[in-house]
Formats: structure tokens, sequence, C-alpha cells
């Protein structure tokens, strides 16, 4: 048995084994600082393992790992493509960046005793994120699912110490997760009666394209309940909330990962395990995915508008930008397939980026409120370059990962002879340009408010992670070879996988 | 000596590097504004270098990289580029000079902020006038945008957020809402951006019904900079703007960078020949004749002078339209000269409304009569300057007019040259009388009278002209106007393969 044979099991059992190792560490002595770096060399190891993974994928081909040595379909399988080694660079990649810049942040938003706590909790969310990611087993991706969000629910609730409202985000997300998480597994078990397997593969092949009003409902369910986790529109108010008053740090990470996670276990559903050759598949894409993806596209982006505060907007906005990747999965194209893929990535750069900003912002001004960002490009250069930065990207302006997403979801409308929806794309991404630059004029041209006299820069422990990510929104507009080429492989091989 | 190509990429690059250094050189704002000199004179070279290659029959290139499969980041010289970039380069050399004396007399604040904009500003320009596809041209156009917003914006009061937000969201919304998917609509059809002579579109789109009025539109509407009405609001609003940035941006740089687009458009992505057969630009024609005349009818109204030399920019803006819609060879080498001679002229103007607000801290056009006596010099300029813009000979800007009406009637559009009759007749009005009124009648104080012929002349040594570099600038730009009149054969000549490549 050698490391590598063992690579895919890597990213999960790390962060599963160092949270509860996290919690015998003291929270207040040296500051704090022993989980913390804990947490980071954790974050580190998985980012390394899934970097690993994503290269070995791209190079030979799947993988498949057997957990435990059980066979599938019997046992547990990690099978990762390049779909998923995507999503997994994505979220080990966030989280990288987010812990070492956390400590400033969660030293002044939590209680200094629950400090190890934070970290467990915060990691175990990754590791269930992960997993949901990594795991080619449908009821496995239910186990992370909960795994992440009942840590994701103590997370939201930590920011209590700041805001109160952040018990009654928690608790709505708590019960709303819940009610998503229930739909879900209402849908595995209409597919497990169906076939007798939870095997993705093995489900996929036993269904084989037979229809039955079973399959169909547990579709229903399936798509219903990730769409909940996903935040898509009309299911998304419990995230408003929850990413507002959540911990800053806890909003940069979840923000750039957790919503993308769901839309790829949606895509990964309708691609691996139903099999879009079922004639429902294609009434969901018009009749449900596509419409949901346009209304949110603009309800949420016309509500970002009139937010005042900033950690709010950036969530409406989110509710929006899921509506980008459901509308590319809903063309049902292999371009449409690889555009949601590229903005699912994309995306959690800008946002992770945006947020991290917020949460600098907070530490030094000690408000997400609107106002808070008065003048900000004076006092706080570097945080207020890296947000009109990731700001740009969020609207779509070239030279940025904003401009490829855009670019390959026009293209895709565009080609699938769907010019209509090509012109909503850009007609919702204009209301980005007036969110964002409301918060961009304020930056700029308001003098600061007389209460922020005091204000500095943030600290180099949180401005080098987040001008980090506000690189990589501009690298990964330039290069592409590693989002939309490897986007497009994938896109490839699940629509290859359905045929 | 460089390479043609090496110099393609290094004028985009070098404005970047000056930008740098300018910020570096924050403290000393004379070694600053040798920085921007230098490279504004380095710039100038480099320009030349290709303009001569491309005059030689060459068409050097830069391939910089590419970012998604299909989509290069490139350049490529071609006859307009290069006089464009020539043309961008020269005049901001001039300007700076303006800048430097307008900025410092009047002692505004953030000068390093505001070199750093103009040098990436004019990077962008570059980048525009040398793109070898539509995908490059939107990458600087958008840059173009971004980088001069803070130059709109510089005074930073409730005047200038709301140019501001103006400029930005017309800006924004025309070239993501409509420039952008026209593009990526030109790339799903045809497979490719590159500017092609004879254009790409012919074939695919042979029988495509309204597609081609419909993607004309978009581009015509959508590159906001050529301020086609009704998207033409954002160009007034950025008269909030120092003058340097209003005489230069918004009278070259910028603006061109809009209309040389819609030509670049017109002649390498559609190609005249399908633009006319097609019918694809016959409304967006008319469009742009209306918008001459109501753009000239509003700035016959405006006291301001620099408001009235806005609304008079998006009029001769569409002369360039219209050249390019006219979609014959002589509209499009009408539309290219226009360029030229208009950039000269309207920065003229630009430079002495400058001189005679630092000088004489008078902004409307009631107000300048008499003001000629105290400062001839400025006042020649801007005769000089408006008489180009009129299209009187013997300045540069009579031969586009020339051409575009032979333009107009090689199509058969007669109505077009009344309505170029009517145009120089209203620019007569708003433009000369201006320093005529400032030569011949008495200060508003004095009740504007005419000073009739007892009236003393020029008193030489009673002068109150504005700093020399505010007043020097105007006068070398109106020589350009002049020469341009004396050197259109050339220039025509050099021009001319953009409309014969069929």
């Amino acid at each position: 048995m050698n490391l590598a044979a063992q690579l895919p099991v890597l990213p999960i059992i790390t962060p599963l084994i160092a949270a509860p190792l996290t919690i015998l560490m003291p929270s207040e002595k040296f500051g704090g600082r022993a989980p913390y770096v804990w947490a980071t060399l954790v974050a580190w190891a998985a980012f390394a393992a899934c970097a690993a993974l994503l290269h070995a994928v791209a190079t030979a081909g799947p993988i498949s790992y057997h957990l435990g040595d059980w066979a599938p379909p019997i046992g547990i399988e990690y099978r990762i493509d390049l779909a998923n080694a995507l999503v997994l660079t994505l979220v080990s990649g966030v989280a990288a960046l987010v812990m070492p810049f956390s400590f400033r942040s969660v030293r002044a938003e939590i209680d200094p005793r629950q400090t190890s706590l934070f970290y467990a909790a915060l990691m175990i969310c990754m590791a269930g994120l992960l997993g949901v990611t990594i795991t080619g087993d449908a009821f496995n991706v239910f186990v992370f699912l909960e795994i992440s969000s009942l840590s994701t629910y103590a997370l939201v609730a930590m920011g209590g110490r700041t805001d109160r409202r952040a018990l009654t985000a928690s608790f709505n997300y708590l019960v709303m997760g819940t009610i998503g998480a229930t739909f879900f597994v209402i849908g595995l078990g209409l597919l497990y009666q169906a076939t007798g397997t939870l095997n993705m593969a093995d489900v996929k092949h036993q269904l084989a394209g037979d229809n039955n009003r079973m399959v169909e409902a547990g579709f229903a369910f399936i798509v219903v309940g990730m769409g909940l986790k996903a935040a898509m529109f009309p299911m998304h108010l419990w995230m408003p909330n929850a990413y507002a008053y959540a911990p800053s740090v806890v909003s940069a990470f979840i923000a750039a990962t957790a919503t993308k996670v769901a839309v790829y276990v949606i895509i990964r559903f309708i691609y691996s395990v139903i099999g879009i050759e079922f004639g429902f598949i294609e009434a969901a894409f018009n009749y449900l995915l596509m419409p949901m993806a346009i209304a949110g596209m603009f309800f949420a982006s016309i509500v970002a508008i009139f937010q005042d505060d900033v950690k709010r907007m950036l969530a409406y906005s989110s509710v929006g930008q899921i509506g980008y990747m459901l509308l590319g999965v809903s063309f049902g194209t292999e371009q449409g397939l690889t555009a949601s893929l590229v903005h699912l990535i994309n995306h959690g750069m800008m946002k992770g980026a945006l947020f991290m900003a917020a949460a600098c912002v907070m530490l030094r001004v000690g408000s997400h409120s609107i106002s808070a960002y008065a003048g900000l490009a004076r006092r706080m250069p570097a945080t207020a370059a890296a947000f009109i930065l990731s700001g740009l990207s969020l609207i779509g302006a070239p030279l940025t990962v904003g401009f490829i997403s855009k670019w390959q979801l026009l293209a895709a409308a565009f080609d699938s002879g769907r010019a209509w929806a090509g012109f909503l794309v850009v007609a919702s991404s204009f209301l980005a340009v007036i969110y964002v630059g409301r918060v961009i004029e304020l930056m700029l041209l308001r003098p600061p408010a007389p209460d922020a006299a005091g204000v500095k820069e943030a600290p180099l422990s949180m401005i080098i992670p987040l001008l980090v990510l506000t690189g990589a929104n501009v690298y990964f507009g330039l290069n592409t070879e590693l989002t939309v080429d490897l986007a497009e492989r994938a896109a490839h091989a699940l629509m290859g996988s359905a045929r | 000596m460089i390479s043609a190509g090496d110099a393609v990429a290094l004028s985009v690059a070098l404005p970047i590097a000056g930008a740098g250094a300018v910020w570096l050189l924050d403290r000393a704002p004379n070694l600053r504004e040798a920085a921007t000199l230098l490279t504004g004179a380095a710039l100038v070279a480099l320009t030349l270098v290709v303009f001569l290659a491309v005059g030689e029959g060459a068409r050097p290139g830069y391939f910089v990289f590419t970012v998604i499969g299909g989509l290069p980041i490139e350049f490529q010289a071609e006859p307009l580029g290069a006089m464009f970039a020539v043309l961008a380069s020269v005049l901001w050399f001039v300007n700076s000079l303006y800048s430097i004396g307008y900025m410092r007399g009047h002692h505004e604040k953030h000068q390093t902020r505001f070199y750093m904009c103009f040098a990436v500003a004019i990077a962008a320009a570059m980048g525009v006038a040398y793109a070898a596809n539509l995908f490059t041209l939107f990458i600087f156009y958008e840059v173009l945008t971004l980088s001069t917003f803070p130059l709109v914006t510089h005074k930073g009061d409730d005047a200038a957020r709301f140019g501001g937000r103006v400029y930005i969201g017309i800006l924004m919304g025309t070239s993501i809402g409509l420039l952008l998917p026209a593009i990526i609509w030109v790339y799903s059809i045809a497979g490719t951006t590159n500017f092609t002579p004879g254009g790409v579109l012919a074939t695919p789109l042979a029988d495509a019904g309204a597609l081609p009025v419909i993607l004309m539109g978009l581009f015509a509407f959508g590159i906001g900079k050529a301020a086609l009405m009704p998207v033409h609001p954002w160009l007034p609003n950025a008269m909030v703007a120092p003058t340097p940035v209003s005489a230069f941006l918004h009278a070259v740089a910028v603006v061109k960078a809009g209309v040389f687009s819609v030509l670049k458009v017109a002649v390498y992505i559609f190609g005249l020949d399908f633009l006319s057969a097609s019918g694809a630009s016959a409304p967006f024609m008319w469009i742009a004749a209306a918008s001459i005349l109501l753009a000239s009818a509003i700035a016959m109204h405006k006291d301001n002078l620099k408001a009235r030399l806005a609304y008079s920019t998006v009029s001769q803006l569409s002369y360039v339209t219209l050249g390019a819609m006219l979609a014959t060879q002589m509209g499009v080498m009408g539309g290219a000269m226009q360029i030229a001679a208009h950039a000269a002229g309207k920065m003229t103007l630009f430079m002495c409304a400058g001189a005679i607000y630092v000088g004489a801290h008078k902004t409307l056009v009631s107000e300048v009569r008499g003001l000629g006596r105290k400062m001839p010099f400025t006042f020649i300029a801007f005769f000089i300057g408006a008489m180009s813009i009129v299209g009187l000979p013997p300045m540069g800007g009579s031969w586009p007019k020339f051409l575009l009406m032979l333009g107009a009637a090689d199509a058969g559009q007669l109505a077009i040259i009344g309505v170029l009759i009517v145009s120089s007749l209203l620019n007569v009005v708003y433009l000369l009388s201006i320093p005529v009124q400032a030569f011949y009648l008495e200060p508003a104080e004095a009740g504007a009278k005419p000073q009739g012929s007892g009236a003393p002349a020029i008193d030489w040594r009673n002068i109150e002209e504005a700093p020399a570099l505010c007043v020097i600038p105007p006068l070398i730009t109106a020589l350009f106007a002049l020469l341009l009149f004396i050197f259109a054969d050339p220039l025509y000549a050099y021009l001319a393969p953009i409309a014969e490549a069929r």
C-alpha cells in the first residue's frame, strides 16, 4: 500500500481526523494560534492532495477508489473525474486561502473560548463539502452533505457574538436546509426503490433509460432538495441572512464553496446518475431550470441593488449568479455545461475575494453596512483595490474570470440558437454594474465617515490571501487552460457518459 | 532600429510602464512630468515606426497569447489603425504639455493619479488601434472606459459623481449589453473575430434576412464611444472633467476609439460589399444623419462653451459613422479622414476653451465677447480650429466633408448631401460666431456692442493670455489642422488600401 494509491481519500480523512484533534487544542493560550496554525496546515494538505488529484485525473483519466477495499456497488466508491476534481480543487483552494486569512478576523469576531471549536467546525464543513464532491455513491452524498450542513449551521450561529440576528439566520437555515436534505434523501429513496442500488454508476446502469414514475418523482425530489441547498430561486430565502450575519470568515468560505458544490451535485445527478436520455430531463431543463434561472438572475440582482448591507448584497448577487450556472445547464448542450462548470469555478473565486474584502472592512471599520465603505480607497487601498477588481470580475469586465464566464455562457446561448437568453444574461449583468458600482463609487468618491478617522489597512495576514485570490481572478481571466480547457473536457465526459 | 512588430507591442506596453514611472515619481512633480513627456516622445517614435512600415505595405503584428480556444489577444497594424495610433500619440504628447500648464495653473489635486490614468488610457487606445480581432478590441475598449473614469470624476464633487455615473453607466451598459453579445454572435456565426479584409460575415450570412441589420444595430449602438444618438449623453456629461481630459480623451482618444471601431467593424467584419448588398447599414445611415443635425441644433442652444463643443463632437462623430454606413469607398475614406481632421480641430477648440478658463476664468460663450483682444493667440487658434470643423478650406476638415459628399453621391443618397450642407451651415453659426464675437464685440459688461472702426486694434502690450503651456499647444494643433489640408493627398493614398480591400 503506497500513499499515491490512497491519494483520493486523503482530502477527506485529513480534515475529518484533524477536526476532533483541534478540539483538544487550547483555545485561549498563544492567542488562539494553535488551532489556527493547525487548520491552515490541514487545509494546505487537503489542497495539495486535491491539486495532485486534479493533475492525475487530467493526465491519466478518471480514478475509482474503493473505500476500505469494498468493491462497488456494495462498497462506497470515490470516483474522481475532471468535473469533480475541478470542484475539489476550488473548495480546497478556497479553504487553503481562507484558513491563513482567518486569524485576525476570528479573534475579533469569535468568542475566544470557542476558537478551537470554530476551527474544528470549519474543518468538518470543508471535509463535508469535499466528500459530497468526491464520492461516487449517491447516499454518501447525503451523508457528507449533512456533515457540512450541520457544521455550517453551527458556524453561522457563532456570528451571534457580534450580531444576535445570526441566531435566527442560523435557525432559518437549519429548518430550510433540513427540508432540503429531507427532499434529497426521499429522492434517493425513490431511486433506490427503482434500482436497488446506491452507487451512482450502478443506478444509471440499472435505470438504462427505463422510464417510470418513481424515477421521475425521485429526480424531482433531488432537484428541489439540492436546489434549496444551492439557493436556487425561489428557494434562496435562507441565504441572504445566513451569509450576512455569519462570521466574516465563514461567509467567505461558504459563499465561495457551498452553493457551488450543490450546483455540482445537480449536474452530477442529471448526467451521471439519471442520464439525460430521459424525456423528463428536457422538460425539467425547459420548464423548471431555465425559467427559475432567469427569474433568479433578475429578481435577485434587482434586490441586490437595494441592499444597504454589503454582505447581504453579495448574497443576493450569489442567487443571481447561481442563475447563470443553472441557465448554462438548462441549455442541455455541451457548451452550456462547460459554461456552467467554468462559472462555478470562477464565481467561487470572485465571491471568495469579495467576501474576504468585506471581512477586512469588518475588521477595521466594524461594520458591513454600505456606509462603512465610504472613502475606503484612501484608508484601505489594498482592500479597496481587491474589492474593485473582484467586483469588476463579478460584472464581467475583460481581463477577469467573470469575462470568461460571460463569454462562455453567451457563446453557448448563441450556438444553441437562444440569442434571447444571451441578451437576458447581459441585461442582468447590467444590474451587476449598478450594485457593484454603488459600492465602488462610495469607496472612490465619497469622503469617509467622520468616525472612521483612524481606519488603517487590514493586516498583512489578511491582505496577502485576499490579493492572492484577487490575483487568481485576473490570472484565470487570461490563462484559461486550467478552467475552460478542463471544464470543456469535463463537460464532454459528462455528456459522453450520458449518451 | 526595432522591428515594426515589436514596436506594435511596445506601443501598448510603454505607456503602462510610463504610468508606473509616474507613480514612483509621485513626490517629484517635475521628474514626474518629465516621465510623461519622455513616454510620450518615445511613443510617438514607436507609432511612427509602425506607420512607416504599414505604408510600405507590411502588416506588422504581435501575438500575445490565446485566452480561450480560437480567441487570441493579438495585434496587427493596418493603415487605419496605424493612422489612429500616430494621431493619438502625437496629440497625447501635445496634450501632455498642455496638461502641465493647465493642471499647475489651476492647482489641481491628485495630479499623480491624473497622469497615471492618462497613461493607462493611452495604452488602451493603442490596444484598440492595433487590435487584430474584435476580442482584443473589446478588452482594450473596456480598459479605456475604466481608466478614464477617475479622470472624469477628478473633481470628486456631486457634479463629477453624477457625470461619472452617466459616463460609466452608458459606456459599460452599451458595451456589455450590446457590443459584447454582438461580438460573441459574430464569433458564433463566423467562428472568428479577426479583422479580415472583405469581412467575415458575407458567406455565413448570405441570406439571413434581418440578422445583418440586427447585428449592425448592436455594433452601432453598442460602441457607445461613437456617441451615436441616443447613446450620446455620456459625452456632454464627461465635460465635468478637467479640460485636458475633455480635449484629448473626449475629442480624440475615447471618441475616436469609438468611431474607429465602427469603421473597423464596417470594413473588416461586415465588408463594404456585404454591407451595401444586405442593406444592413441603411437604417443607421439615417440615424447618423439625424444625429448630425440634432446634435448641432442642441449645440446652438448651449451657452456653456465646453457643452457646446461636446454636442459639436457628437455631431462630428456621426460624420464618421455616416461614412461607414454609406458603405461606399468614398464614404469610408471620408470617415477615416474625418477621424484625423476632427481630432486636430476639436482638440484645438477644447484647449482654447481651457486656456480661456485658466486665463480669464470664463466658461460661457456669452462671456467671451471682446476677449479676443486680450487673448489673441487663443482666439486665433480657436478660429482656425472652428474653420476646420466647419469644413472651410484651407483647413483639414474640408476634405472629409468633400469625400463624404462624394460617397453619398456614389450611394445615390442625395438627401445625405443636403444633411451635410445644412450641418456645415449650423457649424458656422455656433462655432465661428465665437471668435468673431470675441474679436469684434465689446465685452459683455460694456454692452457687447460692435467695437466699430474707431476702436483700437489689438493692444500688443496689454495681452492677458493664459500661461504659455496653455496657449502654445492649441497653436500647434491648429497648425496640424492646416497641414492636414495640404498633405491630404498622401494621407488619402496611405488610407486607400482599407477601402479597396475587397
